[in-house]
């Protein structure tokens, strides 16, 4: 089990670490091409497109034909990940549906600029549909790493793997999660901290807040456990299991819309095998605004103290029922 | 059933060689076969008790020359990596695409019949794990187009010389992907693309003109940077040489605006847009249109009582 202090923070985004993985990958997978609608410098694919241009091929702002034609070259024998900002892979969704994962390509779409961590931008930007909608596809695989490192991990395993993958990286740059001694398997959540009382089940930037509530939380004698799930889908129901029943009371905490993200895949697996009380952090199924991305999470309540008061939340309802 | 036509002289030297065993000439054997993907298309969407039977009927020809006298695929190449490629971007026609999948021996001429059953292969939309000569799963108006761009992309990338065909339907290009497509094929500048337009005037409800006009349509397509050629889409040797300039065309994607008769070949649906559609037709219909389109009484009962 890792150590369960953050440590530091001034990681790299998590679009720059996907980049630099990616540009240092495509020796290792020569099918591999990287499909761009002129937002490389957004993306972190400047790097491969510097580094190999051969494997680097421009669609322009087009993003539908981008998201098909990635089925036209997966089935011709290439290894293309599509690139965008995740507002964006909403308005190619059907093209996913149908030309990658109905017909079964093994093509890969990965998102910079998800959430609130969009910042700036502003609300039309900030992608907080994404985790629900992906999930809804059938075959489709979900991935959100919480940091650099995870993202680098994480962008070699989506190669390895035969099938449609979407995977968000991240605008802003991340607090270091992880040392270099960690690993990553599709499919797999992980115990970062460990702790009896409670356990807060956290994705992509909200990995980082879920460690700083836990923080929080100890001070006040409170023994929260921290799991990365950073693959949404296939979720990791024994591991749900596994906590509701060693813990009795989850919180999920996700820089996405309350329903259907990583609260809706999280509780889903507890209805179908341990049911516990849950709390769900994240925006309110409401849009995002302008704002920095730290003040966008104090705002839209989804910033480490909003966690730890979900958490006590969570666990005087466990209380309660066992009261009962 | 019968047995798959046999065509064998495939985008060679000389297009008009007449069939070693029948004496047939090509143009012959071509008619021979839309005609049969017409009876086929018909018999099958009888079965299915639904099915769009007018732009099945009206892309019958150049079904017939895609697969019996241009592209390089062959039945037993399905998954050949030099093949040429054909997607059905007009994925309602799909009957139309599981008849010339029969006559050509791609598939079971009976089998093909199951039409949009429960358990059957040949779903009302083609999709390519059923049936992987289909090449991609289509049936949403536009993406047919992207894939097969991506795929001729691909190609190109791999050094492969294999082409690939798209059949779109009029009312498809009213799809903006379907413009993305073509400004994306002619800026990769595309040449081992080709495009077919099935322009047979109208769409699900009415004319192409009082849905959303289409025209200038050739001024389109030639602005966005494509070789256009307009020809009429039942013209067998007309379709031939337009394939035949597609193929020397370099530096940029070919199209081909076939203006082509919804319903064609069958006095009752000809030009009527109520054929678009999913309709049911009776055997009395059904009949009746196979007659039309020269069957006999064997070839009806072969089709309709299986």
């Amino acid at each position: 089990m890792s150590s369960p202090a953050l440590i530091g923070s001034s990681g790299d985004s998590l679009r720059e670490a996907f980049g630099k993985a990616l540009s240092s990958l495509a020796d290792e997978f020569p099918q591999l091409v990287v499909l761009d609608a002129d937002i490389a410098g957004g993306t972190g694919v400047h790097h491969i497109r510097k580094s190999h241009p051969d494997r680097f091929v421009q669609f322009g702002i087009a993003e539908q034909n981008m998201m098909a034609a990635a089925g036209g070259m997966a089935a011709v024998g290439l290894l293309p990940v599509v690139t965008t900002f995740a507002v964006f892979c909403l308005r190619a969704i059907e093209q996913a549906r149908l030309s990658l994962c109905y017909a079964k390509r093994n093509a890969k779409i990965v998102a910079s600029h998800p959430g609130l961590d969009v910042g700036p931008d502003g609300g039309s930007a900030q992608c907080l549909e994404d985790l629900a909608a992906f999930r809804a596809i059938p075959g489709m695989t979900v991935i959100s790493p919480a940091d650099a490192t995870e993202t680098m991990l994480a962008t070699r395993a989506i190669l390895e793997f035969d099938g449609p993958v979407y995977m968000r990286t991240g605008r802003s740059p991340a607090p270091h999660v992880f040392g270099e001694d960690h690993t990553f398997e599709i499919g797999k959540g992980r115990i970062i901290r460990d702790g009896g009382d409670l356990t807060i089940i956290a994705c992509g930037a909200e990995v980082a807040r879920a460690l700083a509530a836990a923080e929080m939380l100890a001070a006040d004698g409170i023994d929260a456990r921290v799991v990365n799930m950073a693959t949404i889908k296939p979720i990791d129901r024994e591991l749900v299991a596994r906590c509701a029943r060693e813990t009795g009371a989850i919180v999920t905490a996700e820089d996405h819309n309350i329903h259907g993200g990583l609260g809706g895949a999280v509780a889903e697996a507890l209805a179908a095998t341990v049911p516990a009380p849950v709390e769900f952090v994240g925006v309110a199924d409401t849009f995002g605004s302008s704002g920095e991305p730290e003040e966008l999470a104090y705002a839209y309540e989804i910033a480490a103290p909003f966690i730890a008061a979900a958490a006590r939340k969570v666990l005087k309802r466990k209380r309660a029922d066992a009261r009962r | 059933m019968r047995t798959s036509l046999h065509i064998s002289n495939k985008r060679g030297p000389a297009n008009d060689v007449a069939d070693i065993a029948t004496g047939q000439s090509l143009e012959a054997q071509l008619s021979a076969a839309a005609r049969r993907i017409r009876c086929h298309t018909l018999a099958a969407i009888f079965h299915a008790g639904s099915g769009h039977p007018g732009g099945a009927l009206s892309c019958a020809d150049l079904l017939a020359c895609l697969y019996g006298a241009e592209m390089n695929v062959w039945p037993h190449g399905i998954d050949d990596p030099t093949r040429d490629r054909f997607v059905l971007s007009k994925g309602h026609a799909a009957p139309a695409l599981y008849a010339a999948g029969a006559a050509f021996g791609f598939c079971d001429a009976k089998e093909a019949l199951a039409l949009r059953k429960l358990g059957s292969k040949f779903q009302g939309h083609p999709h390519v794990l059923d049936l992987p000569w289909v090449e991609t799963s289509t049936g949403s108006l536009g993406q047919g187009f992207s894939v097969a761009m991506g795929m001729a992309l691909g190609l190109k990338l791999q050094k492969n010389d294999a082409r690939v065909y798209a059949m779109l339907g009029d009312g498809e290009l009213q799809e903006g992907e379907v413009w993305e497509a073509a400004m994306a094929s002619a800026h990769h500048k595309l040449d081992n693309l080709c495009v077919l337009i099935d322009y047979n005037k109208l769409q699900s409800d009415a004319s192409n003109d009082s849905i959303m006009k289409l025209e200038p349509l050739a001024a389109k397509w030639r602005a966005f940077g494509w070789a256009v050629a307009e020809i009429d889409g039942h013209d067998i040797p007309a379709i031939l040489s337009a394939f035949r300039s597609a193929a020397v065309t370099t530096g940029a994607p070919s199209v081909i605006i076939a203006h082509t008769v919804k319903g064609k070949g069958v006095p009752i649906m000809e030009n009527i847009p109520a054929w678009h559609g999913s309709v049911k037709m009776t055997r009395e219909q059904t009949q009746e249109a196979l007659t039309a389109l020269g069957a006999d009484a064997g070839e009806i009962k072969e089709l309709l009582d299986v």
